[in-house]
């Protein structure tokens, strides 16, 4: 990488030298250098060996599986995480700063935490699975199961993307349109809603793209089974885990392509809360 | 053009907003529906952590949490942050003076990569080092040949850790020092102050709540990584296991109670990282409002 050029000469403060360097030392050793193996790795592939690897039959279901169930959980994220986001702004209730502190709880979970205590709740003797048990439903060791867990990991994404947008919402916007003869319904419809859908959108693809690359809630409660309940980072595991080096990397930079581009539409979505969104 | 979010930590952010005209029935059900959705999601969960840690009894519970095995866990974890944090921390300051204090090109490059390591799945940041550092490639095949294992072992671990918690502390201090602004540091440097001088005596104390935020949520999530450790630890059981790996290692063995003893103590430590996270909020946000009307008196001086 070339060192960026200097534009603003007049420079009263030291210390450009210094840091620049550090800042690109430590990037290139860190992110660079490990990231391009992938690339190295996938190169020394044909292009046969590539494509079979991306589209077996156990590929294409871990994939199917790892999208459906990323975007259930990212809708099902995008409206509760709307209602919490509306309801930890604009109404009052009892310890409502304690259960704001609390959305970030899955951020801030070890994810193999968060995976065994999904899969004790949710299996058929669990505090919630012997319900949905009696109904017929399983959970854990079933498709509902990883939907369950992407769904916990999921929501800080769009609460805290959705909040601040709602927070700056200007009130006389909407007593204005209230004003004009609009009815409460209208005025969120017309006024409110559009205002909020950028973010909902970025909360949303935040929480699907994290969804994607989720593994460890899902390892326990999906159960691992090949073609039935593998999403794509438990395959990946599963190839490293034999030494299918090649086949591993083929697949993983399919998700990376995917997670990147995902990035892009969120930087172009260009949206102001995502730097809440790091831990 | 940062400069101008300042002004949004003017207002407090506690305090609700006028209810609008929403019906108090509209009312009563989204309360509810967020209420009961986070109730299920988020406290359940915390409340069953605890109740199956201590459902064999107190005895046991102390048992599991200081056996052999968990202590060595306990004690990996904490020496893995005790690198990984500090290294990351430091990178984030250097980072965010380049950033924040200098212009050049390729700013947004820059931070485009730094943001990177987010937006890549933690089997497969994991899954880089095995392919740059195992026993079958280059590099990993001459540290090998010399006795020092990186894959399969601590070495790799550590990696790893600093590999997915190198954004954090960059992400959180950007923001901070832009908004406290350049100002004070060239007085200083104009003054004579010398470039160190000018750093400990007026970016740090500036900036020193933005510092350990994000070293709070650095080392929380170093502690707590699973994924991206899982595929470079090798599960050598009492040899390289951090705590979230020894969890695993024991719900395998249907060993649950032991299981759920280590994780409450992770989430005992989670929460207190949101307690801290959400104290340490409050004391930057109110921090900068002073920070703004410092340089808007400048301004209109």
């Amino acid at each position: 990488m070339a060192e960026p050029r200097i534009i603003r000469n007049r420079r009263v403060l030291p210390g450009l030298g210094l840091t620049l360097a550090w800042t690109l030392v430590y990037l290139a050793v860190v992110v660079v250098v490990p990231l391009s193996t992938i690339f190295f790795k996938t190169a020394t592939l044909t292009g046969g060996q590539f494509w079979a690897a991306v589209t077996s039959a156990r590929t294409l279901a871990a994939l199917r599986l790892s999208f459906g169930a990323a975007l259930a959980a990212a809708a099902v994220n995008a409206i509760m995480g709307f209602i919490v986001a509306w309801t930890l702004v604009r109404y009052e209730f009892p310890a409502r700063r304690l259960v704001d502190a609390m959305v970030d709880l899955p951020f801030a979970l070890p994810t193999s935490v968060a995976g065994i205590t999904l899969t004790a709740l949710y299996s058929s003797h669990g505090w919630i699975g012997r319900w949905f048990d009696l109904i017929g439903l399983k959970i854990a060791f079933a498709p509902p199961g990883v939907v369950v867990a992407l769904v916990f990991v999921g929501l800080p994404f769009v609460v805290r993307t959705v909040q601040p947008v709602v927070e700056e919402l200007d009130p006389e916007l909407e007593e204005a349109a209230a004003t004009l003869g609009a009815g409460r319904a209208q005025t969120f419809v017309r006024v409110t809603a559009p205002a909020l859908v950028p973010a909902l959108l970025t909360g949303f693809a935040l929480a699907f793209a994290r969804g994607l690359g989720e593994y460890g809630s899902v390892v326990f409660i999906s159960g691992n089974m090949p073609m039935r309940t593998e999403v794509v980072p438990l395959l990946i595991m599963s190839k490293l885990e034999q030494f299918d080096y090649a086949g591993a990397t083929a697949i993983a930079l399919v998700m990376l392509a995917l997670s990147f581009a995902l990035l892009l539409t969120v930087n172009l979505l260009g949206q102001p809360g995502s730097r809440r969104l790091t831990a | 053009m940062l400069e101008n979010f300042g002004w949004l930590g003017t207002r407090d952010h506690r305090a609700p907003r006028p209810a609008g005209a929403d019906p108090p029935l509209v009312q009563f059900a989204l309360t509810a529906a967020a209420l009961g959705f986070l109730g299920l999601f988020l406290f359940l969960p915390v409340v069953a952590v605890f109740a199956k840690a201590l459902e064999k009894g107190l005895g046991a519970y102390l048992a599991a949490i200081s056996s052999e095995e968990a202590l060595a866990a306990i004690r990996l974890t904490l020496v893995t942050a005790a690198i990984a944090v500090p290294l990351n921390v430091a990178f984030g300051v250097a980072a965010a003076w380049a950033i924040t204090r200098f212009d050049f090109r390729g700013k947004q490059a820059l931070t485009a990569l730094i943001d990177l390591p987010f937006s890549v799945s933690p089997v497969i940041s994991g899954m880089l080092f095995v392919l740059l550092l195992g026993v079958r490639t280059p590099i990993g095949g001459f540290l090998a040949g010399h006795g020092a294992r990186i894959i399969f072992a601590e070495p790799g671990i550590v990696l790893a850790t600093i590999f997915v918690t190198f954004p954090i502390a960059a992400r959180e201090l950007i923001p901070v020092m832009q908004a406290s602004g350049r100002d004070e540091e060239e007085a200083a440097a104009v003054l004579g102050a010398r470039g160190w001088q000018t750093f400990f005596r007026v970016t740090l104390p500036n900036v020193k709540w933005g510092v350990l935020y994000g070293t709070v949520l650095t080392s929380a999530r170093a502690m707590g990584e699973f994924g991206a450790v899982s595929v470079v630890s090798g599960h050598i059981r009492g040899l390289t296991n951090t705590m979230p790996l020894y969890v695993e290692i024991l719900y395998n063995d249907y060993q649950f109670a032991p299981a759920f003893a280590v994780a409450s103590l992770l989430t005992l430590l989670s929460l207190a990282s949101l307690v801290l996270k959400h104290l340490l909020a409050g004391r930057i946000e109110s921090a900068a409002p002073q920070e703004q009307a410092k340089s808007g008196a400048r301004m209109a001086a």
